[in-house]
């Protein structure tokens, strides 16, 4: 019977660590640079709208008068790009999706 | 620093005449696109050891028949079939013809139809305000 | 006279990745001729030009196939580029280079696990995908995701890495070279995978050409045609010949990809020593107007960008051709005469992406 060429990594795997974790018991550490939410800091935010005009998916809304700054967590994608824009230094990227959700979201609410 | 792109105009009497010698030259089909403008620019591409050649045909209206070139290209089936199911353009001849069957499209068509550009529709945000410019 | 069947293969079917139809006529097991059917995830994106301005239509553009993704954006910003004769800086093309190579490297291992899949070698298609995870993690670690990776922009990058942690991935991937060799001697020397690969789906280098076959496809049958001789981003700097094979079957084709894998680990390492320091982007003023065809190479074969531009913020036309579309024609003609049993793994030689297909 012919020796395959598979079976040094057959019984590599047969016999050493498994590659895959048991997910969700065993999380992985978020790689330094991974896209995940975007997050406010809702007291530097001057409700220009800057990052509203820029979103590529129109997640977010942003009212002056009332001081709030919306986001529809299932239609952003991660992009950065309201990140970059904003003049005030006020949003960023953090680690980790977003939670899912049972029904069309309505927009997450940040007042001043 | 990219290569010289050879784009010539052609019409559709001439056109099957012209790919025939691109076929002799020893080009290979690259790809056959339609734009809508005020009337519909179709643009047949070739390509040769990356030597790259474009013939562009214009028509006013997807009335005009214009015939296939799947006689020279036995390929080009699939591009002409798109064209006609995007465009509603008119091709005969094809020689692999799905008649209007290729992409099952809901609205027969739709790349033919002008582009409109819709206002970004206003997102509304309580309690309404008009204050926010929101069209770029 | 035997009788013909008509079978439908797909669109849903287990070894296909994303949906396509095709309408087998067999005589016994041989089949004669095969008539495909696609659309069934066509979406439009091309029309969605006319919505998103320019420099927004990259996140589109990316997104219009999951395997390709980062060259599809890349071929966009390359072409609008030229029409406003916008110089993009020298490391923004080493670093775009970089990801290119990357993207090939997890497609061509990608499409080792579905081939091996179509013959039925299902533990070879859970280590091809094991070694691919190790690519996706050093994209994540230097764009931020996995799949699509976002950093693509006109007028440059949008994430810059570091020339040591460039070097330190260039080092990884050369011990990443070592388990590349053994995956790679499974499928080109074992006694089960050449039974079915060989001799399957023989295509002549000019039967190849006259179909308009593009990449690994063309490039197994004996043509050495690979766009990335265009010197498109850094492509002019790095020693690099295109990888061919003379046989024109299953086996060749699957040997020029593996091959390919090597030789991006090899432009990943050239990179990382020729790469000079700078700016990553350049600012972009105006509109485009005019027209160009950027054509790039991505890990199926010879994207085709059709840009016309008419000087305001949205493009007049964007026509997209992806290599899937160009090797359909290659496929059918390669059906007539072969088992029904080798009628997937002739659908996975052309590495099928469907999405982009049809966008």
């Amino acid at each position: 019977m012919p020796v395959f060429t598979i079976s040094g990594m057959i019984l590599r795997s047969l016999f050493g660590r498994p590659a895959t974790r048991m997910y969700p018991a065993v999380r992985r550490d978020d790689l330094k640079g991974s896209r995940g939410h975007i997050e406010i800091a809702i007291d530097d935010c001057v409700f220009c709208g800057l990052c509203q005009r820029k979103c590529p998916t129109e997640a977010l809304a942003v009212d002056r008068n009332a001081k709030l700054w919306e986001i529809n967590r299932l239609r952003c994608i991660s992009c950065n790009c309201c990140c970059e824009v904003c003049p005030k230094k006020c949003l960023s990227m953090a680690g980790g999706y977003s939670a899912a959700v049972s029904s069309p979201a309505e927009a997450e609410k940040h007042h001043a | 620093m990219i290569e010289f792109q050879d784009l010539r105009e052609t019409t559709p009497e001439r056109l099957l005449g012209e790919v025939q010698e691109m076929r002799n030259s020893g080009y290979r089909l690259v790809q056959i696109g339609a734009t809508r403008t005020e009337g519909f620019e179709i643009n047949y591409s070739f390509d040769r050891n990356l030597a790259f050649v474009n013939l562009k045909i214009r028509l006013a209206d997807n009335d005009q028949v214009i015939p296939s070139i799947t006689d020279v290209y036995w390929s080009a089936f699939l591009y002409e079939n798109e064209l006609h199911d995007l465009f509603g353009l008119q091709i005969r001849n094809i020689n692999i013809d799905y008649q209007g069957n290729f992409y099952k499209v809901t609205r027969p068509a739709a790349f033919a139809e002008r582009p409109v550009v819709a206002p970004r529709p206003k997102r509304t945000v309580k309690p309404a305000a008009d204050t926010e410019d929101r069209e770029k | 006279m035997t009788k013909r069947t008509i079978i439908p293969f797909g669109p849903q079917h287990p070894v296909l990745p994303e949906p396509i139809h095709l309408d087998l006529v067999v005589e016994d097991e041989t089949v004669v001729e095969a008539i495909p059917s696609i659309g069934f995830i066509h979406r439009g994106l091309e029309k969605l030009v006319e919505k998103r301005d320019f420099q927004e239509f990259v996140y589109v553009a990316e997104r219009i196939c999951g395997i390709c993704s980062f060259i599809h954006g890349m071929t966009y910003c390359h072409g609008v580029e030229q029409l406003m004769k916008i110089e993009v800086p020298a490391r923004a093309h080493y670093l775009r280079t970089v990801w290119s190579e990357l993207s090939r490297i997890h497609s061509h291992l990608l499409w080792l696990g579905l081939t091996a899949d179509a013959f039925g070698f299902e533990s070879l298609f859970m280590h091809s995908w094991r070694l691919r995870e190790k690519v996706l993690d050093i994209i994540e670690a230097t764009t931020g995701g996995r799949v699509i990776f976002g950093s693509c922009k006109i007028g440059g990058v949008r994430r810059d890495i570091e020339n040591a942690e460039l070097k330190a991935i260039a080092a990884r991937l050369q011990d990443y070279a070592k388990e590349y060799k053994e995956l790679g001697d499974v499928f080109l020397n074992d006694l089960t995978v050449k039974r079915r690969l060989c001799g399957v789906g023989t295509l002549s280098g000019a039967d190849a050409l006259q179909l308009g076959a593009v990449g690994p496809m063309l490039r197994a049958s004996g043509v050495a045609q690979d766009m990335r001789l265009l010197k498109y981003a850094a492509y002019g700097e790095i020693a690099f010949a295109p990888i061919t094979a003379s046989e024109g079957d299953s086996y060749a084709r699957c040997a020029v990809r593996i091959g390919e894998i090597f030789q991006s680990v090899d432009i990943i390492r050239q990179c990382s020593e020729k790469i000079p320091a700078g700016a990553i982007e350049t600012k972009v003023v105006g509109f485009p107007d005019g027209e160009f065809y950027a054509r790039t190479e991505q890990p199926r074969g010879e994207v085709i960008y059709y840009v016309k531009a008419n000087g305001t913020k949205n493009l007049e036309r964007l026509r997209v051709r992806t290599p899937t579309f160009a090797n359909i024609p290659a496929m059918l003609k390669v059906m007539p005469g072969i088992q029904l049993a080798d009628v997937p793994v002739l659908v996975l030689t052309i590495d099928p992406c469907i999405s982009c297909t049809e966008r």
